[in-house]
Parts: structure tokens; sequence; C-alpha cells
């Protein structure tokens, strides 16, 4: 099991913003424990496989009974530019003989297994809550199966009960810090040579973004994780510059590799014009290149130009449409600025896992008018829905059919979609999207009442209309 | 007889199996106003409710204990209790669920004691049933899950409380017609549940469905914007009047623990169909519906039992439809990867058909294993039916499937949990005549199609 220490310094991790309050009180996001018949979101080792899965070319073995790795594999939307090993769901499937005897050499023979007939570049252990509970040492095995077959085997101590997807995805960051980043060295290096941390390439977003690099001759040495290989990440500790892409999860690896390799980081968005901009504009300031500069600018210019072109019919067709944003956050901030780009009003947001940063922000983007949701859940969000009248409800697939049933247009931004929506092309894509889901001719059909029912109810308002003209007959009737 | 293999692996390659907490949470949906809680750490809950959310497309209401490292190591009873309160508050639920996951069985939570306690400390609560079942993830797969639970529901003491009494009056007097328990099984879909209710009503009985998935997720919008617990199924009032069932139909060789502990608590009779596609597997059914039906007339006159003619029409469409597709089917090689009950159903209707079961994969033990028309299944994964389906015309399992097929070149035909990559889950019938024959055209068509590309490339 994880140390407690190692556990309570990464919730305090001083990267984040979280813990950046004085007030001890008003810092609680990270730490908030979830609640019994409230709780709603993944776990530690569901936040460890979102990090780590999308690396293409390792074996993801989920050391555990078949809940954590059979109800969960093959299910994210993380996309892969050649190798497919990340796809196939390994577990150790554990009995109970296993948890009365130990699940050490069971662990160690499926690690051979898979070495000897998937040939991975790497294996990932994952603990789960009854491996860490029966105290099996992953570390130790992975350790011998490492010397045995001379091949990494890295431990992800992810027991799903020490906390939040959040804290899963900062101790996967921890086990890439520990036993992946600064183990091989690249081919060769540039001085344009950056890092994107964070991005997963859920839907190929990242495909989005990549060519506005090339096109800068900026090389993305290493992707954390999103279409990365093992061997890239190894060579991460010579880059120039970290990227840390819309999440504070992985921030505990940009600041370890500062403070590590001297490798400084910024925190950037890919969603909307302004800030994908931005990034555009932060990245050639930290590498410190006036040539790289006007390269940005020619680039923004062009790009801006063009896209201006593009969103034009979309603009007029989105204009003033109101969208309620349901996320968690950087995204609760990062979309609206997409969303002001084409023209639409965020009527609200959620600000639950926002930092206190992140709000200011929020509260800058929304204008006076605009309602930050504190609270959680489908009846609050439905019930702001109604207050504010909006159009859309932009939020995570978990929220989809909450937005349906109730007969409203929905937009998924969250993991399992299948639309990109980074970069300049992406901000099209999320146009169009919303366009048809604003423009469908089906809502008026979803919304419709039977014509039997509309009869029964024409018929009921004429006998109340009778009844109260008979009613006043009556009184007439009676004054005189 | 068919010969069980359940190799011991150190490794699963491509899961087939999911957890007994999934199958569980399944059976809890089909009652009416329920919520279904998992006693154990927040991932339990994420992970199947992202299944039954993608496989449904429905909203999907699943609770969770939220078991930390701490609270794991001093026992789950204060986070139970906190839980059920919050659930009531937020909720207002008619029943709760409660299924305990691998983390508290492994810890060994006395669940029998928690419940004990908060009984005693909540007398206010007493009339709200909390329905608990036994579910280590390491044990068994959903179906077993699922068959636990129904057990567990039918087991359950409802005391029928003074407005259901006083309603019960109001109710017997439209209940005029024989009442029938239906044990549905994990074999079958809300679509087969509502084919099922249609066929019994059509014989003058009332249908007590349990679970009754088709009234939850069957896909319907409803007046109401949002529900926070299970939106229909077999409501609290059914399981109160449960003792009032002259007949118990169970379906599914998984429901047969259920069944029996129907007989030994009310003294009803049931018989198992451990499938109901195919002609003869229906008939069967038909057949002892009509039996039924005249047990209950009078006596005095003689009467024959009776089948409704729709059935006798729909029989003989059926059987048009074999004529129509047999061609398609005929020594064609089928490999299947399902759960125990599924697997029985449709090997057998696929066997009839002329097709050969060159090799199925179950998840879970079952007796109905050694009766399946082939001579070996394999307890395992889908990376074992990848390796047997090497020369196959069809697969058929999960979405998950898709890649094996894809790398074989072989066609896969979409069954079992969960499926993510095709709609209408929650509306599919592939039971009674006219599922049977629905199921044979969609995949006679696939077989049609095959053929016409290799004759005409």
């Amino acid at each position: 099991m994880k140390s407690k220490t190692k556990i309570a310094a990464l919730l305090n991790e001083p990267g984040c913003d979280h813990n950046h309050k004085k007030d001890k009180d008003k810092n609680k996001s990270c730490k908030q424990q979830a609640k019994p018949g409230s709780a709603q979101g993944g776990c530690a080792f569901d936040g460890a496989s979102i990090t780590l899965v999308p690396i293409t070319d390792a074996a993801h073995l989920v050391h555990g009974p078949i809940a954590c790795g059979g109800n969960s594999w093959g299910s994210r939307g993380s996309l892969s530019s050649g190798p497919t090993l990340y796809k196939t769901g390994f577990t150790t499937d554990l009995s109970e003989n296993d948890i009365i005897f130990g699940g050490e050499k069971k662990l160690y023979k499926a690690i051979a297994r898979v070495i000897k007939e998937y040939k991975p570049a790497a294996v990932f252990v994952y603990s789960t809550c009854v491996t860490a509970l029966i105290g099996d040492d992953i570390d130790a095995v992975c350790q011998a199966a490492t010397n045995k077959f001379n091949k990494p085997v890295i431990p992800v101590h992810s027991a799903g009960f020490v906390g939040s997807k959040n804290l899963g995805n900062r101790l996967a960051g921890e086990s890439l810090l520990e036993h992946v980043i600064g183990t091989a060295e690249p081919e060769y290096t540039t001085d344009y040579d950056i890092n994107l941390i964070g991005e997963y390439n859920i839907a190929g977003e990242m495909w989005n973004v990549l060519p506005l690099f090339e096109k800068l001759g900026i090389r993305v040495l290493a992707k954390m994780t999103g279409d990365a290989c093992y061997e890239e990440i190894a060579t991460a500790h010579r880059a120039k510059l970290n990227v840390v892409i819309c999440s504070k999860a992985l921030i505990n690896v940009a600041r370890k590799m500062e403070e590590r390799y001297g490798i400084p980081y910024i925190e950037e968005s890919f969603y909307g014009i302004e800030d994908i901009n931005k990034c555009l504009r932060d990245i050639a300031a930290k590498l410190g290149d006036e040539n790289l500069q006007t390269k940005v600018e020619q680039l923004i210019a062009f790009e801006t130009a063009k896209l201006d072109r593009i969103l034009a019919p979309y603009r007029a067709r989105l204009k003033n449409k109101r969208m309620v944003l349901y996320t968690g956050g950087v995204k609760s901030w990062s979309i609206i600025s997409a969303a002001k780009d084409l023209g639409m009003d965020v009527v609200a947001t959620s600000t639950r896992k926002s930092t206190e940063e992140d709000k200011a922000r929020i509260k800058d983007l929304l204008g006076k008018d605009g309602i930050a949701l504190e609270k959680g859940g489908a009846t609050e969000i439905l019930k702001v829905i109604e207050k504010t009248n909006a159009d859309l409800l932009v939020a995570g697939g978990r929220n989809q059919y909450t937005a349906l049933k109730a007969r409203i247009p929905f937009l998924d931004i969250n993991q399992e979609r299948h639309h990109p929506y980074a970069g300049y092309s992406g901000l099209v894509e999320m146009a169009k999207e919303i366009d048809e889901a604003l423009y469908s001719p089906i809502w008026e059909q979803v919304r419709s009442i039977a014509p039997w029912e509309k009869d029964l109810e024409t018929r009921e308002e004429i006998r109340t209309q009778k009844r109260l003209d008979s009613r006043s007959e009556e009184a007439i009737g009676q004054r005189y | 007889m068919t010969t069980i293999a359940t190799p011991r692996k150190s490794l699963s390659v491509k899961p087939l199996k999911l957890s007994q907490p999934f199958g569980a949470s399944l059976a809890f949906l089909g009652l009416k106003g329920t919520m279904p809680l998992f006693h154990g750490s927040q991932g339990c809950t994420a992970f199947a409710k992202v299944l039954l959310v993608r496989h449904f497309r429905e909203a999907i209401p699943l609770a969770t204990t939220a078991m930390t490292e701490v609270s794991t190591i001093l026992g789950g009873e204060d986070n139970i209790e906190q839980a059920i309160l919050t659930l009531i508050e937020k909720n207002n639920p008619e029943i709760i669920g409660l299924l305990t996951t691998g983390l508290t069985e492994t810890r060994g939570d006395d669940m029998k004691g928690i419940l004990k306690v908060f009984r005693d400390r909540h007398p206010e609560l007493a009339s709200l049933p909390i329905i608990f079942v036994s579910t280590p993830d390491y044990k068994g797969a959903a179906e077993d899950g699922y068959a636990a639970t129904v057990e567990q529901i039918v087991a359950y003491d409802y005391q029928p409380s003074t407005s259901s009494i006083a309603s019960n009056h109001n109710i017997a007097s439209v209940h005029t017609q024989p009442q029938i328990t239906i044990l549905a099984g994990s074999l079958l879909s809300p679509g087969d549940v509502r084919e099922i209710k249609e066929i019994v009503k059509a014989f003058g009985f009332h249908p007590l469905v349990l679970p009754d998935l088709s009234e939850s997720l069957d896909g319907h919008l409803r007046d109401e914007k949002y529900s926070g617990v299970s939106c229909g199924g077999t409501s609290l009032e059914d399981l109160t009047r449960l003792s009032d069932s002259i007949f118990t139909v169970a379906i599914g060789e998984s429901m047969r623990s259920a069944a029996e502990t129907l007989k030994t608590k009310f003294g009803i009779e049931y018989r198992l169909f451990p499938r109901l596609a195919g002609l003869e597997a229906v008939d069967q059914f038909i057949w002892q519906l009509a039996q039924l039906a005249t047990q209950g007339s009078d006596p005095h006159f003689i009467s024959h039992p009776r089948v409704p003619e729709k059935f006798d029409r729909s029989r003989r469409q059926l059987q048009d439809a074999i004529l129509d597709t047999h061609f398609y089917f005929g020594r064609k090689k089928v490999c299947l990867a399902l759960e125990p009950d599924l697997l029985y159903q449709t090997s057998w209707l696929l066997h009839e058909m002329g097709a050969i079961i060159q090799g199925a994969v179950t998840t879970t033990k079952s007796p109905i294993l050694a009766e399946l028309p082939l001579d070996n299944v394999t307890i395992g994964d889908l990376s074992d039916i990848e390796e047997m389906a090497v020369g196959a015309d069809l697969l058929i399992t999960n979405s998950h499937g898709k890649d094996i097929a894809k790398k074989l070149g072989i066609p896969l035909y979409r069954m079992g949990y969960p499926i993510f990559d095709r709609l209408g889950n929650g509306q599919k019938c592939a039971i009674g005549y006219r599922g049977t024959m629905q199921f044979l055209f969609d995949v006679g068509n696939i077989f049609l199609e095959r053929e016409e590309e290799q004759i005409d490339p």
C-alpha cells in the first residue's frame, strides 16, 4: 500500500491552485472526500487508467478482481496512430483463493505471459483496492519481473479507495516520474523540444494541434500520454519546456520535472481561438526566440482569418444562443471562451471542481448575469436550464441522458466523445456539432403531445370556459 | 453431454466476464423506484454505471457508499448509514438494493449485523425495504449476481403498509385475472420481457414480472424531466402480492433458486424454461400457458386448452421464416462467447437451424452448460474465443468482439453486455415466435450478404 505521507503530499500538491489559498477551509476541493450516497465520480484506479492507458505500445495489466479491469477495459476514447496493444484488456481476475493465499505469484506469472505473448514496450501494473487490502507487494513483483525479463514493469499504486479520479491521475504521474521519465535518451534534441502533459488524444484531438507545432518547427518530444509510445516518455526529461494542457491533474509531473531537470512549465488550453493563440504565443516566448515569435504571429494571422471565413455562417446561426456548461476544472472556463468565439452566451457554468483562479476567470468571462453552479447533480442542472431558458447543455457523457430525457439539446465534452474540439479546426467541429444539435428537426417531434392528449386538453379548456361562463351568467342573473 | 473446461489461468486477456455487482444492479433496476447501492469504493459504481448508460442509452441511477482507505480499515457501517440516509433525503427511493463488492467482501464487513444496527437506530424507516445481496467481485459473474439478487428479492419479507392494504381492496377488484409470476432471467432484454408480458396477458393472466426491465430500461420518454431512482418496474405493491400467484414461470436456468424459494415460501409450483427462442421452446411455453388457462376455468364445463389465434399465425410465420432462412444457416460455423443462459438459448437455436457450433466460451459455472449442443465449452475470456474462431463464419458476443472479428475477417453479431456500438438495445427482442423470427432474419441477412460478396466481389 502506498505510504500515507505520499498520498498526503500529492493531495497537497503545491503546483495546484486548490492548495494556494491561505484560508484553509476554502481549498478543500482536492482533499474533499467522496460523500456516501451522493458521490458520482470514478476512483483513483479510474484516474490512473485515464492517464496511463493512452500509452499505446504498453500493456496495461490490472491486478484485481474482474470488476476493475473487466468492467472498464476498452471504454476510453484515446486514439492511436500506430500500436493498438493498449486497447487489449489484461487482468489477473483474482479469485477467492488468490485473496486467501495472496496474488503475488499469479501476478508474476501474468506479467511473464504478457511479455512473452504480446511483446509490449513496457508493462504497467495497476494495484486495486483488493490487492492493496490483502497486502500484495506489487513493487517487489514488478522489480523481480523487470530484472528477470529485462523489460520495464512499472507499478502503479492506484487502489480505488485512496481517493478520487483526480488523485489517480497524480498517482499515475508519480509512476511516470519514478520509473519512466529520464530512463532513456532521445536520438537527438533541438532547441524547440516541448512535452505536452495532460492531453490524452480523446477523439484524436491532439492531431488537430500537432500540425500547428510542426509548421512552427516546434518538436513535441513526449506526449503525456495521448498517442504516446513508452520510449518517448522515457526521454521527456530532455525537453526545453513542459506545456500542461487543460488540467491540473498532472501538475505534479510538471512541477517535479522543473525541480529535477530544470524544465519550466506553462499551463495552457487548446479550446477557443483566444486560448490557442495564447498557447502558441506563450510557447514561443518561453522558448525565447524572436524568429519563432514572428512565425507564431504569422500563423495566428493566417489561421484566424481562415477560421473567420469558415465560421461566419455558423456564427450567424449560433449568435446569442444560450448554453449551460457543466464540467470540471479548467474546461469550466476554457469552453466559455470557445463559446464566445462562436457568439454564444454561456448563461451558467459549474465551479465545483474549479480553483479560485479558475473561478476568477469564470467571473470575468461570464459577466454579471452568468450563474456559477456550486452544487452538482442532475436536478440542479435541469433547474438552472429552466431558469435561464437555455438552448443547450454542454457536459460530460454522464449527463447526456439528463438533458435528452428532458428534451434538451446536448453536446458531449468529456472523455467518451467522438468529436475533437481542440485547436482551430476543432472549433469548426464544435460549431458544426452545436449547430446540428440546436437546429435538428427532431426537437418539435419529441416535445409534441399526442393528438388525443391535445384533444383532451382542448375539451377540458372548453369545459372550464363553459363553467366560468355559466357562473358569470348566474351571477348576472342573481344581480337582476 | 458437454465437457466444461475451466483452465486455471493466471492472466485474463480481453475479459468477457462482468462482475456480480453489475448483474445485481441490473436486476435491481427492474424494480420500480429503486436505488441500487454499491458498498464499495466509488469506482465500483462508476464503472457499472458507465457500462449500463452506454448499453441502454439511458440515465441510470446507481449509488455508492464511497469507501475510503480509512473507512475500509475501520469498517463500513458509518458509510452505509450515511449513504442510506442521504439517498432517502435526496432521492426518496421506495426500495434500496444494497450489494457488496470485492473490496468490502475482502474486508469482511458483517452486513447482517450492520443492517440490524441500522434498523434499530432508525425505527422510522422500518417500512423501507433494504434488500441485501452478497456479490463479491472475485466470485462468479454478472449472471450469478443477477440471480442472487432475484433470489433475495423474493426471499424478502415485505410488510404491506397500511396504505397498500387499503388500496389492495381497490386493486383486488381490478385484478380479477389470475396472476402468474414470471422470473425473468438475465438472458432477457427489456424488449424480450415486454414480449413475454404480451403473450401471458393474451391468455387472460396478469403477469407479475420480476424483475421487470421492460418498464424501466425499454427507452421511453416520460412527462417528468428527471427521475433519481429507477423509473419503472416491479412495484413494491406487486412484491407484497407475490403470494397471490397461481404459478411461477422461471426463464433461464439461473432463475431456478428463486423459483424454489417461491415454492418453499408460498407453496407455488413452477416450471423452468431454460430458453424461449426456437420453435419448440416457444411451443412449450405457449402450451403451458394454455393448460394453465384451462385449469382456471369452470370444472363443470369440459374445455380444451385454447391458444389465441394470433399465436397460431405467428407460429406459421416463424415456420415460413425457418424455411426461407435455412439455406443460409445450414452448416455455417458459429462461435459464441456469452453468459451461460444466453449461450444455451442462442446455441440451441443455431443448432436447430443446421448451423455448427464451432466453439463456445462462457463466464461462470452453471448446470445448463452440460447440455449445450457441442462437445466442449470453456469458462474463459475473449482471447479464448479468438483462438477457436479461426475459420468460423460468424462470431456472437458483446461489443468487445469487434476487433477480434475484424482481425479474423468474420462478421460479428452483438449479444450480451455491453453493446455500445449498436442502437436499440432496450427494444431488441429475440424470444417468442416473433423474436425468434427477427433473430433469424438479422443473422440470416449477415450470412446472405457474405455469400453475395463472395460470389460477386
